[in-house]
């Protein structure tokens, strides 16, 4: 996370009441949102959220049917893309096949008056800050994935835009290369100062590099929070359960007091949760329901002394992760208002040389109320 | 992209050049001949005045429906000959070839099709002819005393000759149609207990047959309309409905009536080519 | 060895495909005035009377502007047609798709009887002119299939990141999509050069008094006499034929390398 704090600057992209209709397909639903200089902002969602249309819409690909968007300060909608102040890294990286390296990375500098030496020498300079120095005279379509998203990248910000745009820019990477170009990214980011509005659909990336994150579901924001506030307190069982794991059970709510609501849960008994934690954006099916996650919670060893709330079950799985383990228990008198209640997964970090319970055993369950969120 | 135009102007804007190149020197043209096809004919002038008499005339011209029913005939032949010579060639790129040689093995398949059809077709009259290469060889080594007539200016040398010519058309679909199969589709027919040849014949022919159904009718309709073909090889003594066209149009210059027949003729291999497809559809369906 | 006889098989059809191709230098260098077996003897005699024919010379000169013409407008409409369909979504396309490509399957008599009857009914003299208008419609269709596949070959966001690096629209197709697809374009212009330079049917009914190639051998083909110089002739051109083809088919490769996209398979 780079956690620096960016609440008191200026706006740098306004969205309001953005809509885009394609035909009969809403694929924007009136997106307000305000993205504020040298943040670094992720759209996330599932696919056909309207995350790489709103990005687009943006970078001036695409018309917007309804609504303004404003960058520092300017309506964009009548200005094109080749004149917004904003470049985009393109998922496919649109690295251009039949020029060099360097070509590429100075293509976006044709019209600039500046003599050829000076734009060699910010090609260079562009290079060297995405670690490519020295590259410039391979050919492009005999590059790897990392690179040519270095080259993507460089090409982009050698023109100094106010924003820079990323459409899924890690998809293509596996996994480690991803999880390196995932810091490699903030800290260059922190180094050039612009705003970077990133669109992914993996929840842990966006956590991983965000500032702030905007969750939507079919073409409309269903929360926009830090990503710490976001997977600590969700504002709907949608968010919560896109964003990592989460457990729900059926609740009664018995009481509303001025600091908190009573409810009744199985598993937990009566617990009153406090109002920070309490979600009202579910216009929903299932009635309330009392939500954790997997960490929220712990599983006490034989012998280690008890603290706080206790509640009994069973192992009814356990799945090794390396790290961490998985347990999904099935907590005593948890069988619900109407029978049946899922096994809860609780996560445990593991101990190295320690033997892990099997499935089967009596376990102990210690939780807190600060630990459990009200979705009514 | 943002413009001021739509996608769909954009686009309407591009296509217009070749749509309407398309629409006057083709769309236009046929549609003539369909009207022409309804009016009367005077002597080297068209009266304009709607008839049916033409069609009637056409349909009850017993030289007519032979020519037509020979042409069918031909091409029906040349299109089963071709295509049943073809598949194993077909099956053989997609399966056997190395990838990386396929597009050589296309390339060689295709540039016969490509080079001097009036010789090509002249050279099969030389090869089959009474004095050929394949009579004065066979004469020459004494496999035979006196030239075989059985291959020579009729119908049969017609289908080789015409076979010949079309063969790179119907490799080509089926090829297509072959390498779209999914692999492990077939190691699934085997792993579940089907034979190579089982696997053939409950797998992969099914699957091909959108090629085949394509590469007969690439086939089919060309070779019907096939003008040079009855020119040398039949020597213009067995002619087929193009030739039958052009002496009405030209030749007899009643071109009413010619029309009728060109129009006839289409409609003709429409209704054939729509009901081939029809009669294939349960194939057709299973393509994605 | 897995297919030994599919691949015997195969050999085989080949060679039949080849047959009279490979008959053709045969006949062409043999002395004997009969197209017939046994072979007499070795001459370059057919080739020396093929120089010395004016007929002929002038055929060629009609056929390669003919075929020079077509091939470029086949080519520059096949661009409007290859692009729009690629790259545009419009009602109609596949209508309007199914319309251009249709020549393919289409006879050709049919296609040149009814563009010589209205030709003819609006007064249209027969000219080189003419036949370049049919051998244009013939040519499209393969022109327009050609840089489909080019054009297909591109990842859209190429044009767009060349739009967002502030190119223009004009300027972004000059200075990536061309380039990219220029392979293409080369292998469209030499395939509809060699089609146009082989068409007898369009040439036989289109060009009136004019001769062609194609119209030229056939008018000869009738006297056999001549025979022996038509397959000099058709040694020659069958030669030249290839190496067009060749040259589209190198292009056209070379366009897929470029592109960095995935061998598609053969000219069609």
């Amino acid at each position: 996370m780079t956690n620096t704090n960016t609440s008191d600057r200026k706006p740098m992209i306004e969205c309001r009441g953005v809509h885009k209709h394609y035909g009969d397909y809403h694929a924007l639903r009136g997106i307000d949102l305000t993205i504020r200089a040298g943040e670094f902002f992720s759209l996330l969602g599932p696919s056909g959220c309207g995350k790489t249309t709103l990005l687009r819409t943006i970078a001036g690909f695409e018309d917007i049917s309804d609504g303004v968007v404003m960058i520092d300060g300017q309506d964009m909608v009548h200005v094109p893309a080749n004149r917004r102040p904003t470049n985009m890294v393109f998922q496919s990286y649109a690295i251009f096949p039949h020029l060099s390296v360097a070509q590429n990375v100075g293509f976006g500098l044709r019209r600039d008056p500046r003599p050829a030496r000076d734009k060699a020498a910010a090609v260079e300079d562009a290079l060297a800050m995405v670690g490519l120095a020295g590259y410039g005279n391979r050919a492009a379509h005999a590059l790897s994935g990392g690179q040519r998203q270095r080259v993507a990248l460089a090409r982009a910000l050698i023109l100094k835009p106010k924003v820079l745009l990323l459409d899924e820019p890690l998809s293509a990477l596996d996994r480690k290369m991803r999880e390196q170009m995932q810091v490699e990214l903030i800290k260059l980011q922190r180094q050039v100062g612009i705003t970077f509005v990133l669109v992914t659909h993996d929840q842990e990336e966006a956590l991983v590099m965000s500032d702030r994150i905007a969750v939507m579901f079919e073409g409309e924001i269903a929360q926009l929070d830090g990503p710490e506030a976001l997977y600590s307190r969700p504002a709907s069982r949608r968010v919560a359960d896109f964003l990592g794991v989460m457990n729900f059970l059926p609740a009664r709510v018995t009481q509303d007091r001025a600091e908190g609501v009573l409810v009744e849960t199985p598993g937990f008994g009566v617990v009153e949760i406090p109002n920070r934690n309490v979600s009202r954006a579910n216009p929903d099916d299932a009635g309330p329901m009392v939500g954790f996650r997997p960490e929220a919670v712990s599983l006490l060893r034989a012998g280690q002394p008890e603290s706080g709330n206790i509640t009994h079950g069973t192992i009814d799985e356990v799945v090794y992760y390396g790290d961490m383990t998985y347990y999904d228990v099935r907590m005593d008198g948890a069988a619900g208002f109407d029978g049946i209640a899922p096994p809860v997964r609780i996560s445990m970090r593991n101990v190295f040389g320690r033997e892990l319970p099997d499935v089967g055993t009596r376990v102990r369950v210690s939780w807190s109320p600060g630990g459990l969120i009200l979705f009514r | 992209m943002a413009g001021n135009r739509s996608e769909t102007a954009q686009g309407l804007t591009l296509i217009t050049p070749p749509l309407l190149y398309s629409v006057l020197v083709l769309a236009a043209p046929l549609f003539t001949i369909l009207a022409y096809s309804f009016l009367k004919d005077g002597y080297l002038t068209v009266i304009r005045e709607f008839t049916l008499e033409n069609y009637v005339q056409v349909w009850g011209d017993p030289i007519f429906r032979r020519i037509m029913l020979r042409s069918l005939g031909v091409a029906a032949m040349v299109t089963l000959v071709t295509v049943v010579l073809a598949f194993p060639v077909a099956y053989f790129l997609s399966f056997v070839v190395a990838p990386e040689r396929k597009a050589l093995w296309l390339f060689l398949i295709t540039i016969p099709f490509w080079t001097s059809y009036l010789i090509r077709v002249f050279l099969w009259k030389v090869i089959l002819g009474y004095n050929g290469v394949i009579n004065s060889g066979l004469l020459s080594i004494g496999i035979i005393d006196e030239p075989l007539t059985f291959i020579l200016y009729n119908v049969n040398s017609m289908v080789i000759t015409l076979a010949h010519a079309y063969a790179p058309f119907a490799i080509l679909p089926i090829f297509v149609a072959l390498e779209k199969i999914d692999r492990p589709l077939l190691e699934a027919g085997r792993d579940l207990g089907e034979n190579r040849l089982m696997t053939f014949w409950r797998v992969t022919l099914p699957l091909a047959m959108p090629g085949v159904v394509a590469a007969s009718l690439i086939v089919f309709i060309p070779t019907i309309g096939d003008y040079v073909t009855p020119e040398l090889i039949g020597g213009g003594k067995i002619p087929m409905v193009a030739n039958m066209i052009q002496v009405q149009m030209l030749a007899l210059d009643n071109r009413p009536l010619g029309a009728a027949m060109a129009v006839t003729a289409m409609l003709v291999v429409a209704v054939l080519s729509l009901a081939f497809v029809l009669v294939n559809r349960r194939f057709l369906k299973v393509q994605r | 060895m897995k297919g030994r006889g599919l691949r015997i098989y195969s050999i085989l059809y080949l060679l039949f495909i080849y047959a009279p191709i490979l008959l053709l230098p045969v006949f062409a260098f043999n002395s004997g005035t009969v197209i017939a077996f046994p072979l007499k003897g070795f001459t370059t005699e057919w080739f020396a009377q093929m120089a010395g024919n004016a007929t002929l010379r002038r055929a060629i000169a009609n056929s390669l502007t003919i075929a020079v013409s077509a091939s470029v407008l086949a080519t520059c409409l096949g661009i409007f047609a290859a692009r729009a369909v690629t790259r545009f979504r419009f009602p109609g396309k596949g209508a309007i798709s199914g319309l251009i490509i249709l020549p393919i399957v289409l006879p050709e008599i049919i296609v040149a009887m009814s563009l010589l009857v209205v030709l003819l009914s609006i007064g249209i003299r027969l000219s080189l002119l003419t036949v370049i208008l049919g051998h244009t419609l013939i040519c499209m269709p393969y022109a327009t299939l050609i840089l489909t596949t080019a054009f297909n070959a591109l990842d859209r966001s190429l044009e767009e990141a060349a739009y967002d690096l502030g190119e223009t629209r004009l300027s972004a197709f000059r200075l990536v999509i061309l380039p990219l697809v220029m392979p293409g374009i080369v292998s469209s212009l030499l395939m509809s050069f060699t089609i146009s330079l082989d068409e007898f049917i369009i040439a036989f009914f289109l060009a009136g008094n004019e001769v062609t190639l194609p119209t030229y051998i056939f008018s000869q083909l009738r006297f056999p006499a001549q025979i022996p110089m038509i397959m000099a002739l058709g040694t020659v051109l069958v030669l030249f034929s290839i190496l067009m083809l060749t040259l589209a088919e190198y292009y056209r490769r070379r366009g897929v390398a470029r592109t960095g996209a995935r061998e598609s398979g053969g000219l069609l």
